[in-house]
C-alpha cells in the first residue's frame, strides 16, 4: 500500500516537472526545445566516446585501432558510425524525429549538404561559430523544424584522423574548428 | 435472340459456377490457377505454397516487406547490405525514394513477372544506380564516361553485398599471388567442439566406439548385414550413435516408436544448423513449406534425365549408413546436375587436386570439390563457441557470385585472379579449367589511386 502511494506521488511529481518542460504551454514542447534538448544527449554521447574510447585507447594508448572498416580489422567504430548506426536504430523503431551529421568538406561525399537548408545552416554554423541554425523545410510533402549544430573537434584525433584520411576535401582542421553538424528533423503540421 | 431475363440468367449461372469453382481451388492442393504469372527461378519452387509470401490476403507493401525478410532479412544483415532500408527513412533522402522507392525489396525485385526478371532476380533497368550516384566521376574521377548499365555487370559493385569490393578491401589485397602459398579452405572443427552447437543427447547415447553386440534396432531391422556394416564403418558407429538415436519417432501419444525410414527431422536431432541452411537453399526450400521434397524434374536447371523423380532429402546425397562426406562432394551433385559447368569439373585442375586429397596425396582441405566452393566452409556460432561447419544453403554465396570471393575464392587465390575468373562466365562454364580471358579494371584503379596518393 505504502508502495504503491510512493509511486503515485512519484509519478504525479514527474508529470509536473515534464508540463513543465512544455514551457508552460498546453501543446506541449516546442520542437526547438526539443530539437535541443535532444542535441545536448547526442553531443555529450559523442563527446564521450570521442574522448574516452577513441582518443585514449587508439590515440595515446595505442592498443586498438579506430577503423571504417571495423568488422574485417576488428578495430573500434567511428565516432561517426557510432552515431548514425544510433540514428538507423532510432528511425527503425519509427521515432518522430531523425538526425545526421553532415559537413561541407565530407570524407563520405553522402553526408555533404543536399536541401537547401543543410546547404545554409552548414554555412551559417561554420561562419557564426558557437552559434545553431533553425529553419523549417518540406521534404517528401511533410513539413519539417530543422535545427542544425555545430559539430566541433572536441579531441586530437578528430583533427588528425580527418585531416589525414585519403577521401578528405580538407587537411586544415585544427581543434575547437567546426567541422560539420548535426541535422535534427522533426515533422510539424503546416 | 435472347430476352433481356434470360441474359440475365444467364450472367447468374456463369458467375456462381464461377464462384464455386474459385473456392474449390482455393480448398484444393493445386492453387495454379491463382498465379498471376510465372515465379522467378528463386520462387518457382515454393509458388504453390502462396501464404510463404502473402501471409494477409488483405495486406499491401509491408505484408510483403515482412515476406521477404523474413526469408532473406538475417542474410542482408550479415552482408552488411550497403542499402538498408534505415538509409531511405532518412527524410533528407525523400527527393531519391520518389525516383526509387529503395525501402521496399518489390521495387526491384517484382514476383510473377518472369518475362522481365533478370539473372539477380531483379526486374527493373540496371542502370538505376545513376538514379542517385549520377555525379560519382566528380568524387571518382577514373568513373568519368563508365555506363551505368556496368556498375553492377562488370565485378566492381553491388547493390547489397560489397564485403569483397569496397575500395579499402581492394588496395589492402594488392599484388597478391594467382595461388597462395598456403591454398587450403578451413578444416571443419572436431567432434568435442561440433558438440557446442548442437543438442546431441549425450545422457542417452554416451561418445563412445560402438560394435556389433551394441546395436539396439529391434530383431527383424537388425537383421541386414549390409547396413549393420555400413554403420559400423561410419562415425556415427564410432562416436556412439546407436540405431534408435535416429529411427525413432513420437507417435501421437507422445510414446518413442521404432521407425524404417527416419526423415530429414531426425538428422537434424544432431545436425541442425546443417539442416537449416539445406531447408533455406534450393535443395531444401520445398520441404521448408511442408510441400513434397524438391525433385530433379522440378528444376529449371538441366538436370539428368535417370535422376528426374530422386527425391531431396538429407539422404539423397549423403545415403543412408555409409554418409560417405566424399561421395556427398562430388559424387551425389554429379548424379543429378547436367549442364556445362557440372559436367566441366572433371577436366578441372580443382577436380584433380580434389583426387589428391582424397587419396592422402595432399593436405586435408586442400582438394576442390563442388561441395568446397557451393557448400563452403563457415563458422558458425553459439555463444561463445565458434565452430567450423559446411554451409548447407548452396544458393548463400552463389548469387551475385562475389559473394564467393570471401567465403571460397581468397582461400586459395589471389583477389585480382579471383575476381576476373567470377567475371569470365565462358570460364565458369569450363569450371575454371583455363585462365580468366577477362580483366576487371578495379584493382588498376585502386592501384592507380594509391600511387597517386602517395605522389
Ligand atoms: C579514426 C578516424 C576518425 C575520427 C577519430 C573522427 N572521425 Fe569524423 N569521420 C571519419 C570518417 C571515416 C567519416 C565518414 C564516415 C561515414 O559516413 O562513412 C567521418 C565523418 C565525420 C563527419 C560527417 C561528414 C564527413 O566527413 O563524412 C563529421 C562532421 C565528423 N566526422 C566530425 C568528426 C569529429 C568532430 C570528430 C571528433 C569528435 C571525428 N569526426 C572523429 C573519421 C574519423
Amino acid at each position: 500500500m505504502k508502495k504503491q502511494t510512493i509511486i503515485l506521488a512519484a509519478s504525479i511529481v514527474s508529470s509536473v516537472i515534464l508540463a513543465g518542460c512544455g514551457g508552460g504551454k498546453s501543446g506541449g514542447i516546442e520542437p526547438k526545445e526539443m530539437a535541443d534538448a535532444l542535441h545536448s544527449v547526442m553531443e555529450a554521447d559523442r563527446t564521450v566516446y570521442t574522448r574516452l574510447i577513441i582518443n585514449r585507447l587508439a590515440k595515446e594508448e595505442k592498443v586498438i585501432k579506430a577503423s571504417e572498416h571495423w568488422k574485417d580489422e576488428k578495430a573500434l567504430v567511428l565516432p561517426a558510425q557510432m552515431f548514425r548506426y544510433g540514428a538507423e536504430r532510432v528511425a527503425e523503431k519509427g521515432a518522430p524525429f531523425s538526425y545526421s551529421l553532415l559537413s561541407e568538406w565530407p570524407v563520405n561525399k553522402q553526408n555533404k549538404p543536399k536541401t537547401d537548408i543543410e546547404k545554409k545552416g552548414l554555412t551559417y554554423i561554420a561562419e557564426n561559430p558557437g552559434k545553431n541554425f533553425y529553419g523549417e523545410e518540406e521534404l517528401g510533402g511533410t513539413k519539417y523544424f530543422t535545427a542544425i549544430y555545430p559539430d566541433v573537434a572536441v579531441a586530437p584525433a578528430c583533427v588528425s584522423c580527418h585531416n589525414e584520411h585519403k577521401d578528405t576535401p580538407r587537411t586544415d582542421f585544427k581543434i575547437g574548428d567546426v567541422m560539420g553538424g548535426v541535422v535534427i528533423r522533426i515533422p510539424v503540421k503546416s | 435472340m435472347f430476352t433481356n431475363k434470360a441474359a440475365w440468367f444467364f450472367w447468374l449461372i456463369i458467375t456462381i459456377g464461377l464462384v464455386i469453382y474459385l473456392v474449390m481451388q482455393l480448398n484444393s492442393k493445386d492453387k495454379t490457377v491463382f498465379l498471376p504469372g510465372k515465379t522467378s527461378h528463386g520462387h518457382h519452387q515454393i509458388e504453390m505454397a502462396c501464404s510463404a509470401c502473402h501471409t494477409d490476403a488483405f495486406g499491401g507493401k509491408d505484408v510483403l516487406q515482412n515476406a521477404c525478410m523474413s526469408c532473406h532479412g538475417e542474410e542482408l544483415k550479415i552482408a552488411d547490405d550497403s542499402h538498408p532500408k534505415s538509409k531511405f527513412t532518412d527524410p533528407r533522402n525523400a527527393d531519391r525514394v520518389t525516383k526509387l522507392d529503395a525501402r521496399a525489396c518489390i521495387t526491384c525485385h517484382v514476383e510473377h513477372q518472369e518475362e522481365i526478371t533478370l539473372a539477380m532476380g531483379v526486374t527493373v533497368p540496371e542502370d538505376f544506380c545513376f538514379k542517385c550516384h549520377e555525379d560519382v566521376a566528380e568524387e571518382r574521377p577514373s568513373h568519368a564516361g563508365l555506363d551505368f548499365y556496368s556498375c553492377a555487370t562488370a565485378g566492381c559493385h553491388n547493390f547489397h553485398d560489397n564485403r569483397a569490393l569496397y575500395e579499402d578491401f581492394l588496395e589492402k589485397h594488392l599484388g597478391q599471388p594467382t595461388v597462395l602459398d598456403e591454398a587450403k579452405v578451413t578444416s571443419k572443427s572436431e567432434l568435442q567442439q561440433y558438440l557446442l552447437i548442437v543438442d546431441y543427447p549425450i545422457a542417452q547415447y554416451p561418445i563412445k566406439q560402438l560394435n556389433k553386440n551394441d546395436i539396439d534396432a529391434p530383431s527383424e531391422a537388425a537383421k541386414n548385414q549390409d547396413i549393420n556394416r555400413d554403420w559400423l564403418e561410419t562415425a556415427h558407429a564410432e562416436a556412439g550413435v546407436n540405431c534408435t538415436a535416429c529411427h525413432t519417432t513420437k507417435t501421437e501419444s507422445n510414446q518413442t516408436t521404432w521407425t524404417d525410414k527416419p526423415t530429414h527431422e531426425a538428422c537434424a536431432t544432431c545436425h541442425k544448423p546443417e539442416q537449416d541452411g539445406f531447408l533455406a537453399g534450393k535443395h531444401g526450400m520445398r520441404l521448408a513449406q511442408n510441400l513434397t521434397p524438391m525433385k530433379p524434374a522440378l528444376a529449371k536447371i538441366e538436370m539428368k534425365a535417370d535422376a528426374h523423380d530422386k527425391e531431396m532429402t538429407c539422404i539423397s546425397c549423403h545415403s543412408s549408413h555409409r554418409f560417405d562426406i566424399k561421395q556427398a562432394a562430388v559424387a551425389s551433385c554429379l548424379s543429378c546436375h547436367n549442364d556445362q559447368h557440372s559436367l566441366s569439373y572433371k577436366k578441372s585442375l580443382h577436380y584433380v587436386l580434389w583426387q589428391k586429397e582424397i587419396a592422402g596425396q595432399a593436405k586435408d582441405s586442400s582438394g576442390v570439390s563442388c561441395a568446397t566452393c557451393h557448400m563452403p566452409r563457415i563458422t558458425h556460432k553459439k555463444g561463445e563457441a565458434r565452430v567450423v561447419i559446411s554451409q548447407h544453403n548452396q544458393n548463400d554465396n552463389l548469387r551475385p557470385n562475389e559473394k564467393m570471393l570471401r567465403s571460397v575464392c581468397m582461400s586459395c587465390h589471389g583477389l585480382e585472379f579471383s575476381i576476373d575468373a567470377l567475371a569470365d562466365t565462358g570460364l565458369i562454364k569450363n569450371n575454371f579449367s583455363s585462365s580468366p580471358g577477362i580483366h576487371v579494371e578495379s584493382m588498376d584503379m585502386v592501384r592507380k589511386r594509391v600511387q597517386e596518393k602517395s605522389n
